[in-house]
């Protein structure tokens, strides 16, 4: 089972190779080593998987070395396989792999291409590290490596000043978060003295006791490391910015798997959370708030892909809202099936964009339906599982286990169960809002050029997956399979309720409800609809709601502004006065010093005089 | 000697003018080592730097050294100050080099160097304010055992300023040279 | 012998060295500064003589000799480096031999 380090490895490896080749290696050989390192990594995994679950153990830690040993601070670089870990490396490295095919033509022709393999395949491997780490520092190590890859990877056309304000906004937007996550580490460790994850989670239950200080204090924290990294409310300004990037790392990094690693730490640490319920309330508020607030700003976005941004901060808020009610099995069920669908969305967006001459206005498409079959079938797929149409996506189940734990608990569980409903039908509205405008009316925008296997085959595996991966875990009335829960249960051993069947049905309605009016609005009454969308009083809405209900404008006037302030305030740059003035006074002292050697005996005399007088004064006077 | 022999025990006329002597010629060497420095014309500093070094020959005399009193009349003021007469004279500064001398001597110069010298003089002399009155030997010191000393353990002290001088003689010839000799 | 304390002897020694010194640091013609050497080196003898004369010994003479042969060793040579120095500059101003200057 040593095989295991080979996971994170290989993408690891291939990424030094090709950082160390700096480009002089063939784009073949490149797309070789960047989609064939973490390939191979999948294939690994895929096969660690199998023995995994056809093994007795119900988890696995290998040690791989003594990081640092300072007292008592010891930790170690571990790495911990259980069923979640197993789900989350698996996800990564399928994907990861699928995503990184499909790069190699879209990325063709650029002059960054090694780089860009490489920045990849460093973000797998940091990602990995992350999902499979046994001591929360090695996790800190991947949580940071992944930033650093989100920014290298948002700003990864630096010539246009934008993408590197974008990738800068990313990175310290996330930092916020990741300064509480660091803090709660630090106060995990003074109160518990260990950071390995699974004996200090027992520590935890049993030194703190439920809503102390302590354990509401550490949860408190590493919520906003979460919050900060999952673009969540107050912490996801960054997201619809970080488009700025291809459209791969869209895919990969800010869809499927970085922006989900604040699900899963909190998935990971959950007996810290049910130790303190007054933070899991938060967390299940927090994910309703954010889904509803993005949910409308994707209702009025023209770009496609900040229609896909905005639409991943949603469902990531349904992660969260499953999280705070204690499903922790069905958060990592729709993190899965969320990651096939909005990878695969990704992919059609960019398929779309990459054959329209990079055009990403959704105004300026229309009629690919027929022009871009593929395109077109991969993306309605994606939505359909998005909106979670009944019966047929995977999309339909993993909300359902949501809202059926949303609803359960009664009183004030149902108000967040509303959030839900009334998102999955804004859901469902703006995504075939989407599909419409895009795939239907007249073509604004010739499409040229043609598909590749490479761009075709990760297409139809996600297509297959977006629509039957929900099939692992079905309510009862439909088919009762448990697979999921099963495969889970060594770490969450709490079921989650059943769905009552009026629920199902009313969420199947609800969405169906929202692809009818998407249908009504935007295809049968079109061009109506879009002229009393743009008179003056709606737009007034639309902007304020497309800009993210004026977060950025807030955070300006509260951060940005004030800080510019100030430092326009210390233009003469006061803070840096005491190290020029440093230099200055050793140069000051240089030209005095050298002005003493005249050159003249007498002034040399009159010293050696003046040196003998100090001399003798001081053996006299001792 | 005792340290308990009180200082002015008027002893013999001997004694007491010797004692004379000495203060006398002290007296006459600090006022001419004075005007020494302070003239303009070289030849006339000469001359008094010489009677300086005759007055300090006779305080030689009078603490009992009249050996060394005759070097410092042979060949301080017989062979090093001619030497320094014959250098001025070759020199040949003129009327126009003193006047610019005393130019350069103007009275705002002199009061730096000469608080300068002054600390140093009156650390130098507190330093010995605070000591009892140190005793004379009772004998001088005759030619004759300087003699001895010199050959018997100052030896190799004698063949290194031998040397010296030799070095110096070397060094001085040609330095002195004129160059158009030395380049060709 | 003389009754004087020695220490009058020392006192001497040191006026004649601070005139000196005062001479070294004040006057600018080159000829000048080696003859203040020269009366500094002279008040260094007589300090010789001094401790000779305390303890009746013929050490300090010796010393003296030795400073004397010092002495016209580096008149010599000053003389003729005061002569190249004349030849070059034609001047004999201190002052104006500053080439070494930082």
């Amino acid at each position: 089972m040593f095989f295991l380090v080979l996971v994170p490895l290989l993408p690891l490896l291939g990424s030094a190779l090709l950082t160390l080749s700096e480009g002089r290696l063939a784009p073949r050989l490149v797309a070789f080593v960047g989609v064939g390192s973490v390939g191979l990594s999948a294939l690994v995994a895929t096969l660690i998987a199998i023995a995994f679950l056809t093994g007795p153990d119900q988890h696995l830690t290998i040690t791989l070395w003594q990081w640092i040993r300072i007292g008592s601070f010891a930790p170690t670089v571990s790495l911990y396989l259980d069923p979640l870990s197993l789900v989350m490396m698996l996800i990564v490295t399928i994907i990861g792999s699928l995503i990184l095919l499909y790069a190699v033509d879209f990325m063709a022709g650029d002059e960054g291409y090694s780089r860009f393999f490489a920045y990849m395949d460093l973000f797998v491997a940091a990602m990995l590290l992350l999902v499979l780490a046994g001591d929360l520092l090695a996790l800190y190590v991947g949580w940071e490596g992944v930033g650093l890859c989100s920014y290298l990877l948002i700003g990864f056309w630096y010539q246009d000043p934008a993408n590197g304000l974008a990738a800068r906004k990313a990175f310290i937007v996330t930092r916020v978060g990741d300064t509480g996550f660091i803090l709660g580490l630090l106060l995990l460790f003074t109160q518990l003295h260990t950071l390995q994850i699974q004996p200090l989670l027992a520590q935890a239950q049993t030194s703190w006791a439920v809503s102390s200080l302590p354990a509401t204090l550490a949860a408190a924290l590493v919520l906003t490391g979460a919050v900060g990294k999952s673009a969540q409310v107050p912490l996801q300004t960054w997201l619809p910015d970080a488009m700025a990037g291809p459209t791969p790392v869209s895919a990969l990094i800010h869809a499927a798997t970085m922006v989900t690693a604040g699900v899963y730490l909190i998935a990971r640490t959950h007996t810290l959370f049910t130790l303190a319920p007054a933070v899991l309330a938060a967390v299940g508020v927090i994910g309703t708030i954010t889904l509803l607030i993005s949910a409308f700003a994707a209702l009025n976005q023209t770009d496609i892909k900040r229609i896909l941004a905005y639409s991943t901060v949603s469902q990531i808020g349904y992660m969260f809202l499953a999280l705070g009610l204690g499903a922790w099995g069905a958060a990592i069920f729709h993190l899965m099936v969320h990651a096939f669908f909005k990878a695969l969305l990704f992919l059609a967006a960019g398929a779309i964009t990459m054959r329209l001459h990079h055009e990403h206005n959704i105004f300026r498409m229309g009629g690919l339906a027929r022009r871009l079959p593929l395109a077109f079938w991969s993306f309605l797929i994606g939505s359909a599982s998005l909106a979670a149409l009944p019966l047929i996506t995977a999309g339909f189940y993993s909300k359902d286990a949501i809202l059926a734990a949303a609803w359960a608990p009664g009183g004030a569980a149902r108000l967040l169960w509303l959030g839900g409903i009334v998102t999955a039908f804004v859901t469902a509205l703006y995504i075939f809002r989407a599909v419409f405008v895009v795939f239907f009316g007249t073509a604004k925008t010739e499409p040229s050029g043609r598909y590749s296997w490479r761009v075709a085959v990760p297409l139809t595996l996600l297509s297959v997956l977006a629509l039957g991966g929900g099939l692992v875990e079905t309510p009862p009335v439909l088919g009762d399979i448990t697979l999921f829960s099963r495969l889970l249960a060594p770490v969450f051993p709490t079921a989650p309720p059943p769905a009552p069947v009026m629920l199902i049905l009313f969420t199947a309605v609800i969405s169906l409800l929202g692809l009818g009016l998407a249908y009504t609005l935007y295809w049968r009454i079109g061009p109506r609809f879009a002229a009393w969308a743009n008179a003056p009083p709606i737009t007034a809405f639309r902007t304020f709601f497309a800009e993210g209900w004026a977060f950025d404008a807030l955070y300006h006037q509260l951060v940005v502004a004030p800080f510019l302030a100030l430092v326009s305030a210390n233009h003469a740059d006061i803070i840096d006065r005491f190290y020029t003035g440093i230099a200055w006074t050793c140069r000051w002292l240089h030209r005095r010093l050298g002005a003493q050697q005249t050159g003249q005996i007498r002034w040399y005399a009159s010293w050696i005089a003046a040196g003998s007088v100090v001399t003798i004064a001081v053996a006299v006077l001792r | 000697m005792n340290g308990r022999r009180s200082i002015f025990i008027p002893f013999s006329h001997e004694e007491r003018a010797m004692s004379t002597t000495f203060y006398i010629a002290a007296a006459v060497a600090v006022l001419a080592t004075l005007l020494t420095i302070t003239r303009a014309n070289g030849v006339h500093a000469l001359l008094y730097l010489i009677v300086s070094l005759l007055a300090v020959a006779l305080v030689f005399y009078t603490l009992g050294a009249g050996f060394a009193a005759a070097l410092e009349v042979i060949i301080y003021a017989g062979a090093i100050m001619v030497l320094f007469v014959f250098v001025v004279m070759m020199l040949n500064l003129g009327e126009k080099a003193a006047g610019r001398e005393a130019t350069w001597i103007a009275p705002q110069i002199w009061i730096g160097p000469s608080i300068l010298s002054a600390v140093l003089a009156l650390q130098l002399l507190l330093t010995l304010a605070h000591q009892k009155a140190w005793p004379m030997a009772q004998h001088a010191v005759p030619p004759r055992e300087v003699g001895i000393v010199l050959f018997g353990p100052y030896l190799l002290c004698i063949e290194l300023a031998s040397m010296l001088l030799l070095a110096a003689l070397v060094a001085a010839y040609h330095i002195a040279h004129s160059e158009r000799s030395i380049t060709s | 012998m003389m009754t004087v304390p020695l220490q009058h002897a020392l006192y001497l020694a040191i006026v004649l060295f601070a005139l000196g010194v005062t001479g070294v640091l004040v006057r600018r013609n080159l000829l000048f500064i080696l003859m203040s050497i020269e009366i500094m080196l002279n008040a260094a003898g007589l300090a010789f003589i001094t401790a000779a004369a305390r303890w009746g010994q013929a050490d300090g003479q010796v010393m003296f000799l030795f400073v004397l042969s010092l002495a016209a060793a580096e008149v010599s040579v000053g003389l003729a480096l005061i002569i190249r120095i004349r030849h070059r500059l034609t001047t004999l101003d201190a002052d104006a031999a500053n080439l070494m200057h930082g």
